[in-house]
């Protein structure tokens, strides 16, 4: 059968002051099929999906819509035209219920006044329709990440759309949440709508897509079904260089206990114990994962070994030092580096030019400070060694920090946590958002912290992550440690049950009680 | 050809300057609809400003406490802090310059230095408690400092009313000449406008507020608690010390200028009924000159002239004084909106390219 | 602006039509005369030599629309312009910093006369008058010891006890109350004055009294008024600029509600503006007619600076406005009488 294009966009070319952000770009995307689009970040799928939605107008290039040529110069008429978009920053008023969101902008009337329960009803009929299970009268701000997307789904359903596109959608989800995802997607598939999916992970779009277009500095690298590739070659594509995901990890033999946590506690936000009660040990020259899927108390437990965050009760030992309850600074200077989860919130100013957040910790030492004034000179030279030796990607190093790729942030953060020479390195969610050249890197550089005999924390929510860096894994659920396994004694189902299988359980719980 | 868009966006000198130009339309605008010849009212602005030793120097005089109200402003926001209190330390300010100079007799090189101490101190304390009280109970520093305006206007008040008050007078006594900061020679210079001290006090100020946020590491801890907290946190810095004294530094800012307000032009300080303003168009001066040291200078200047040049205004051209306050206050709106003035630029810019079109 | 404008030319009609009309009954109620009719010389016939004098006026904080002196005292000035043809100019002064610049503008441009409305400029004016020896300066409610500076006073403790005399009569429920201003001596004399009449008719009325701290914040006005009210207060004089604006509305609201309450006015006959319905009478005090005879002296030349010129119930600088029409002859006569051992000096009236 002869598929037809639904979307079909030509030698698409869009400048910015200095750079050409998409050179010749074409794409089709045929009717009733999933068609990923894969780059690195800052590649160009952003800005081109951008330019199909209207919120950018191409320098060059022209765009047909189910056969006819298109002038999309703004979102409403990428609307009109059948075209929705599920951003990656979900756009939905909080304290509103899902009903009110999914209405805003095109309310049913009658009269002067908004029907509610009609509203009600037609976002029903959709959530059934599609398998959605959302319920119209939650407020946003109540329901789960996940469920918020699905909002997002339903707003774009809602306004008629039949192209949908789905930006970096698995980012801020679970593991659970990802595989929900996917079976939505597959069902909007079924029901007859086109799907462009923009990422750039590897495992969804061999689960998912049935052809894929890689893109990589704004030129497209190549078009492919699914079925007649395979990953290496893709993020081989995508990379432009041939990617090892194998790890150099020769084994050691665990030395001193580099941190010993015994008995804590740590209340959350709403002053229930979000960590109840952990007690755990990382040696030199180990990688000790922390499994768990979001909410779990890892944050939490993060926070209270690096000072943001008093504990309640117990003890934090780092090299043999109490260092409960200490200030960040003098954990920091105990030994400890830290790559934190959120790296815009904690761990960059991102307001700051890349030189002052490589000094963010070390500005008031020698060689800095001198007579009470900031040296500049010895901060360049700082700054200058660690972008060359890190391969931080940047213009200079007066560049801010907001204009670096996340990618790119993430290796500065790494390159001051890692340069300061720490006994041990926490690194929470170190790969998150970052295509695969980045996370290659940093995974080396993770392990080599472990080669060296340092002592590694990794919490992360990816499994394979867990498992291919990890020495030993410990399960964490709803603040306490309910097992420890090795990668090589187990896979990431059987883990994924094991953290998940408690999870349902919780969910069944909930249900009764609501 | 010069890209004219460009450079505009690109310069973050462009937004003010074509905010002060439409400001200035805009009120000839205002003008004209009042039946007033605009032309003929700024040329007297401007001649007021300009037009004699004494009127540049009182301009001096006017522009002087608008740089330590701006300097306030600007230190506290590049610390992340709103600090609409600058009104409530300048008048502490002069308090505390009111206090050391009648009340204490020392000779000139400690008097008036500690007069001016005195001030500084009184308001940077001022300034202070509203940062501490952010520090310790997370109390939004907009709420408690507009409130301190007003104990500070109460409590000066007071403080004349009930230990400095020269009878039969609702002021104090004249302040000893020891603590006058006044200028005989430059005061000559101008034709005994009332120049002094001050303002070389201000651009030091200005000078030394760059120096600390851009060259020290207390000021990249203060910047980087202003952008990020939470990093800052992170980093090991300490937040609360750091949102106290931004507090308070931002609060001798606003001090000095009172101090030198009584030290150097008044001589005495007024039971008043309300608090002069200053600290409020020092708002307005940090947003106007971008909350960099140089731009509050800058902003200090155009602010002082508008405002001392519309009495020229008003006595050449018989404008109302208020018709200075529109172009102020339009001013203020067009900066505070550069969507608008970047619209006008694009308009500007599609015209053009248009025009090469055809 | 346009209301003040209306208001000022009612003001200025009323009172000078009240003048011409009053001249005639002059006799038979000498007490509701206006204080200024008599003083005032002939101005029949326009001297022309107004012409090329120049004369300027500085108001203080409160500008020239403040509905009270300031106002006042540049009427006076727009009258005698068209009376003898001098030329005449304000400046507002938006803070206290502006009262000396505004000051020289007047003396560097070689005006024949500034004056400087308001207690607070005597400082600035002093300055001024240094630099400026050759300037000449005249200053409203303050002294000022320069030999080119007039200064003008008014005895307001010496209306006010009139005005007490009229509230000391009419009570109901023997409370009166006062609200002021600053508490500044001027407005102390208007309180002294106050109290020294009510006592003197009516020993059993007592006064409440009530500093507000502005004379620029209605809302604070109107506060006080309602606190007064709710004590019992059925008349309050006020001495509090536009503060006491606030203190009529207050009145008026509980008017309008069936209350008997009163307002006395202050400055200027201030039932033209919040009408009969609560205003009792006013302590009007003629800073139009002073600024006016000053201004003469220049055109004359016979300008004395370095003197005082104070402004009493003698020289009908203050006193009660022409028309009263809520006061009973029998009050009206009481007043008169007052009046008169007042002028003669049998009572002497306290300042503070």
């Amino acid at each position: 059968m002869q598929q037809t294009k639904v979307v079909d966009m030509r030698g698409i070319t869009k400048r910015f002051p200095g750079i050409t952000v998409n050179d010749g770009i074409d794409l089709s995307l045929l009717q009733g099929e999933v068609h990923a689009i894969l780059g690195e970040n800052g590649a160009g799928k952003s800005t081109l999906m951008n330019i199909l939605f209207g919120l950018y107008q191409p320098d060059e290039g022209e765009i047909r819509i189910h056969g006819k040529p298109a002038l999309i110069d703004n979102p409403n008429t990428a609307i009109r035209l059948g075209i929705g978009m599920v951003h990656q920053h979900f756009k939905l008023v909080q304290p509103f219920t899902v009903a009110e969101n999914i209405i805003l902008g095109s309310e049913p009337r009658r009269g002067f006044s908004i029907s509610y329960r009609e509203a009600v009803r037609r976002v029903e009929d959709l959530s059934r329709q599609y398998g959605l299970n959302v319920d119209p009268n939650a407020r946003i701000e109540e329901i789960s990440v996940g469920m918020q997307q699905r909002v997002e789904i339903l707003k774009t359903l809602y306004r008629g759309a039949d192209i949908l596109v789905f930006d970096e959608p698995t980012a801020v989800l679970t593991p659970d949440e990802i595989e929900e995802l996917l079976d939505i997607m597959r069902s909007l598939v079924r029901q007859g709508k086109s799907i462009l999916l923009i990422t750039h992970k590897l495992k969804e779009i061999m689960e998912i897509a049935d052809r894929v277009t890689v893109i990589r500095r704004g030129k497209v690298i190549g078009n492919v079904a699914k079925a007649e590739t395979n990953p290496s070659q893709l993020a081989e594509m995508m990379v432009g260089r041939s990617v090892s995901m194998a790890i150099d990890k020769k084994p050691i033999e665990p030395g001193k206990p580099v941190l010993q946590v015994e008995r804590l506690v740590v209340k959350g936000r709403e002053g229930a114990p979000a960590v109840n009660g952990i007690s755990f040990t990382v040696r030199e020259g180990e990688v000790v994962g922390i499994a768990g899927v979001d909410g779990n108390g890892q944050s939490e437990l993060i926070q209270a070994l690096t000072g943001l965050r008093k504990a309640e009760s117990g003890e934090v030992r780092l090299m043999g030092a109490d260092i409960t309850n200490a200030a960040p600074r003098a954990i920091s200077e105990t030994g400890m580096g830290h790559i934190p989860e959120d790296r815009h919130k904690h761990g960059l100013v991102l307001d700051f030019s890349l030189r002052e957040n490589m000094a963010l910790r070390t500005y008031d030492k020698k060689p800095f400070k001198r007579y009470g004034l900031l040296d500049y000179a010895a901060i360049d030279k700082h700054a200058q060694e660690l972008v060359e030796q890190f391969d931080v990607r940047c213009p200079d190093i007066y560049t801010q920090a907001r204009a670096l790729s996340g990618g790119n942030q993430q290796k500065a953060i790494i390159a001051r946590e890692i340069e300061k020479g720490p006994e041990l390195l926490i690194a929470a969610q170190p790969t998150r958002g970052l295509d695969v050249g980045a996370i290659e890197y940093i995974h080396r550089r993770i392990v080599e912290q472990r080669n060296k005999g340092k002592g590694v924390l990794l919490v992360s929510y990816e499994l394979d992550e867990i498992l291919s860096l990890s020495d030993r894994v410990l399960i964490i659920f709803d603040g306490q440690i309910i097992g420890e396994t090795r990668p090589e004694e187990t896979n990431d189902r059987e883990l994924g049950l094991r953290m998940a299988g408690s999870r349902l359980d919780k969910d069944a719980e909930r249900s009764h009680a609501g | 050809m010069i890209d004219w868009k460009r450079w505009f966006i690109k310069d973050n000198a462009a937004i003010p300057l074509l905010a002060i130009l439409s400001g200035l339309l805009f009120g000839a605008f205002v003008m004209l609809l009042g039946g007033f010849n605009p032309i003929d009212a700024y040329s007297h602005l401007f001649r007021n400003v300009f037009g004699s030793p004494y009127d540049f120097g009182e301009t001096i005089r006017q522009v002087t406490p608008l740089i330590f109200t701006g300097l306030s402003v600007a230190f506290a926001f590049r610390a992340g802090l709103f600090n609409i209190g600058a009104e409530g330390q300048f008048v502490m300010g002069m308090t505390g310059a009111s206090i050391v100079g009648v009340l204490l007799e020392a000779p000139w090189y400690i008097h008036a230095p500690l007069a001016l101490a005195g001030g500084a101190l009184l308001a940077g304390l001022w300034g202070g408690l509203a940062g501490f009280l952010k520090a310790r109970w997370g109390i939004n520093e907009v709420i408690t400092t507009i409130m301190l305006n007003w104990m500070a206007l109460y409590l000066s008040n007071y403080i004349v009313r009930a230990f400095l008050l020269e009878p039969k007078q609702q002021r104090t006594y004249l302040i000893h000449d020891s603590a006058k900061t006044s200028m005989a020679w430059l005061s000559e210079l101008f034709g005994s406008a009332r120049v002094h001290w001050g303002i070389f006090f201000a651009l030091l100020a200005a000078v030394l507020c760059y120096a600390f946020l851009w060259k020290t590491g207390q000021g990249l801890e203060l910047r980087a608690v202003g952008h990020n907290p939470h990093a800052a946190q992170y980093a090991g810095m300490n937040v609360k010390r750091n949102v106290t004294k931004a507090m308070f530094i931002g609060g001798v800012f606003a001090g000095l200028g009172g101090a030198f307000e009584i030290l150097g032009v008044f001589h005495y300080q007024v039971i008043a009924s309300a608090s002069p303003g200053l600290g409020f168009d020092g708002i307005a001066v940090a947003l106007l000159g971008g909350n960099h040291p140089l731009g509050v200078v800058l902003a200090a200047l155009l602010f002082g002239s508008l405002s001392y040049g519309s009495a020229g205004m008003s006595f050449g051209a018989d404008v109302p004084p208020e018709i200075i306050r529109i172009i102020i206050g339009s001013v203020i709106f067009f900066v505070a909106s550069p969507g608008i003035i970047r619209w006008a630029m694009g308009l500007f810019a599609r015209n053009r390219k248009r025009k090469e079109v055809a | 602006m346009t209301y003040t404008a209306v208001f000022a030319i009612a003001c200025m009609i009323a009172l000078t039509g009240c003048g011409q009309g009053n001249s005639s009954e002059g006799a038979a109620s000498p007490s509701s005369q206006p204080p200024s009719a008599s003083s005032e010389s002939p101005s029949s016939s326009p001297s022309a030599s107004g012409q090329g004098l120049k004369i300027g006026m500085v108001t203080d904080t409160g500008g020239v629309n403040d509905n009270s002196f300031n106002q006042s005292s540049w009427e006076g000035l727009q009258q005698l312009s068209q009376e003898t043809g001098i030329e005449v100019k304000y400046l507002q002064s938006k803070a206290d910093s502006d009262y000396l610049p505004n000051l020289n503008q007047f003396a560097k441009q070689n005006y024949d006369l500034t004056w400087g409305i308001g207690y607070i400029i005597a400082d600035s004016m002093k300055l001024s008058a240094e630099q400026n020896k050759d300037a000449r300066f005249a200053i409203i409610d303050n002294v000022v010891e320069m030999p080119n500076i007039q200064s003008v006073t008014f005895a307001e403790h010496e209306g006010s006890f009139l005005v007490g005399v009229v509230a000391g009569l009419t009570t109901q429920s023997n409370k009166v109350g006062f609200i002021g201003g600053l508490e500044i001596p001027v407005i102390k004399r208007f309180e002294a004055g106050f109290k020294a009449g009510v006592a003197a008719v009516n020993p059993n009325a007592t006064v409440s009294v009530n500093y507000t701290g502005a004379f620029d914040k209605p809302d604070l006005g109107k506060a006080a008024a309602a606190t007064l009210y709710n004590d019992g207060v059925d008349i309050l004089f006020h001495a509090a600029g536009s503060t006491g604006n606030g203190a009529f509305n207050e009145a008026k609201d509980r008017v309008k509600n069936g209350q008997k309450v009163w307002m006395i006015g202050v400055d200027k006959d201030q039932s033209l503006i919040f009408g009969n319905e609560v205003t009792l009478t006013s302590m009007v005090k003629r800073v139009d007619e002073a600024v006016k005879l000053v201004s003469k002296s220049v055109i004359d030349g016979t300008f004395q600076g370095g003197t005082v010129l104070s402004l009493g119930l003698k020289d009908n600088g203050v006193g009660l406005p022409a028309d009263n029409p809520n006061l009973s002859q029998e009050v009206l006569d009481k007043v008169e009488e007052y009046k008169a051992k007042i002028v003669s000096g049998e009572i002497e009236v306290p300042t503070e």
